[in-house]
């Protein structure tokens, strides 16, 4: 599995706990539309990335991420850093 | 032609869809007549105002009324300029003197409101590269001001030590950051854990500012804030305040003894593209100020009247924001909007006005009614406010 493969693996098993509507986790899922996550449900989430991954996902940065393929790229970008 | 007012449909609809039960507009009363900082008539009726964040009751002291009432004789009535050209009088010169002397620090500068001192010392302090580390449930112009600034803003839970520490961490060593923390949470009345919070930003080497507007005059042993009363007031870089909540007028203002500090004063436009303060207002708020310093005995009255409304409202069953008075205000908890603008509305029928608070501006999507005491309620008011809630909660069936 490539480091991107893992990340998106670790994503999926993170956001499992807050997936009370069972979406589908495709790439092109949105937090707030697909998942239909609010404003709480979304800090408590990103926290869990940021320690998951040891990173900080700025609120700049989350503003621009709306879709779980679009999370993981940028997770990924985090970490090459 | 796209109409740039249809973004707010949403907004518009829930309004009219809550207005047509029936209910009275909780955002647009208006008071015909103010009698005192706890009385004002409102639809013609006798309310008592429980809803003012007029913590220690200035607004109408004698000495503070005589100095606007001077100011407004010998200086005008408006500056008709920025502090940086034609809009500093002496006034402004002595109220920077007065919060100097009341917080016992080297600089204080004066801005027009409380908003834009935050938005103007934050959005100065921290640019495009810098951080700015933020409590989730920071007021909005805290947000307001790293957004002015572009600093990247990084959010933590409200309140937890430990997450704002394992953000510190993670941040780069060198890059510039900026912790921003307020002693009272406005929403909620709970005070925050600035004594470890402090440390933690000190030992990872960055700037602490405390927005400390709903504290002054009231928290610490000189009203200095929650910094005081935790001990940690000289490890804190810049405290931020205002003048209309315990001060009773309006205006804001930081205070600092960082070395460089009256720098900001050229390059903060907040401060530099706006007009000052009329004379009356630096006035008024100097002569609170000084009252402010020697006021040890209204504080204990307003510790009082906070724990007495808190312990009642818990006893009737009312759900509070936190488990004990840790301030001057007491949040009500209520169910949605609709509950809520019903027992605001029966309150302010049965004589008494409280805040209705709804998301964005309250954490966790609640609705609350927020209850600020004031040091001017004297104890029988107390016990008639206790007696509205009470009438009121059963007649909405809230309790």
């Amino acid at each position: 599995m490539s480091n991107h493969d893992a990340t998106k693996a670790k994503i999926h098993e993170l956001i499992a706990p807050f997936n009370v509507k069972d979406a589908e986790l495709k790439d092109e899922a949105t937090f707030m539309g697909d998942l239909e996550w609010d404003s709480l449900t979304v800090m408590d989430f990103v926290a869990a990335i940021e320690d998951e991954f040891d990173i900080i996902i700025t609120m700049n940065m989350q503003a621009e991420i709306e879709t779980i393929g679009q999370l993981v790229d940028a997770v990924a970008k985090l970490q090459d850093q | 032609m796209t109409d740039l007012l249809s973004k707010f449909d949403p907004l518009i609809n829930e309004r009219e869809a809550l207005l047509s039960t029936g209910v009275r507009d909780p955002y647009a009363l208006v008071m015909e007549e103010v009698k005192s900082p706890t009385l004002a008539i409102c639809n013609g009726r006798e309310t008592i105002l429980l809803g003012t964040y007029n913590y220690m009751g200035m607004t109408f002291d004698d000495d503070v009324l005589a100095a606007g009432h001077d100011a407004l004789d010998n200086f005008g009535a408006g500056t008709t300029g920025s502090r940086v050209l034609n809009g500093t009088y002496q006034g402004h010169k002595e109220c920077e003197e007065a919060l100097k002397e009341f917080y016992d620090m080297d600089h204080a500068m004066v801005f027009s409101t409380g908003y834009q001192a935050n938005l103007g010392v934050i959005s100065t302090l921290a640019g495009k590269d810098d951080y700015v580390i933020l409590d989730i449930d920071s007021h909005a112009s805290i947000y307001d001001g790293c957004a002015m600034g572009n600093a990247q803003i990084v959010a933590f839970r409200h309140n937890d030590v430990e997450a704002l520490e394992k953000r510190l961490k993670r941040l780069p060593q060198e890059a510039g950051k900026l912790v921003v923390l307020e002693g009272v949470y406005s929403m909620l009345g709970d005070v925050a854990p600035l004594k470890e919070m402090v440390a933690i930003c000190k030992k990872h080497g960055a700037m602490v500012l405390v927005d400390e507007a709903h504290s002054m005059g009231f928290i610490g042993e000189n009203g200095r804030g929650v910094c005081e009363e935790q001990g940690v007031i000289d490890d804190v870089d810049f405290i931020i305040g205002t003048f209309s909540k315990s001060v009773g007028t309006v205006g804001g203002f930081c205070v600092s003894n960082h070395p460089k500090f009256e720098i900001m004063r050229l390059v903060c436009r907040p401060y530099v593209f706006t007009a000052s303060l009329p004379p009356a207002v630096v006035a008024t708020s100097a002569a609170s100020i000084r009252k402010l310093m020697h006021s040890g005995n209204k504080r204990a009255h307003l510790w009082e009247n906070s724990k007495r409304l808190h312990q009642g409202l818990r006893d009737m069953g009312y759900t509070l924001g936190t488990p004990e008075a840790q301030s001057g205000i007491i949040a009500v908890i209520v169910e949605d909007m609709m509950q809520g603008a019903l027992l605001w509305q029966e309150l302010l029928k049965n004589g008494l006005y409280v805040n209705l608070a709804r998301p964005p501006a309250t954490p966790h999507g609640v609705t609350l009614l927020r209850c600020s005491l004031c040091a001017e309620h004297s104890s029988e008011q107390v016990g008639e406010i206790l007696k509205i809630f009470e009438k009121s909660g059963k007649d909405i069936g809230v309790i």
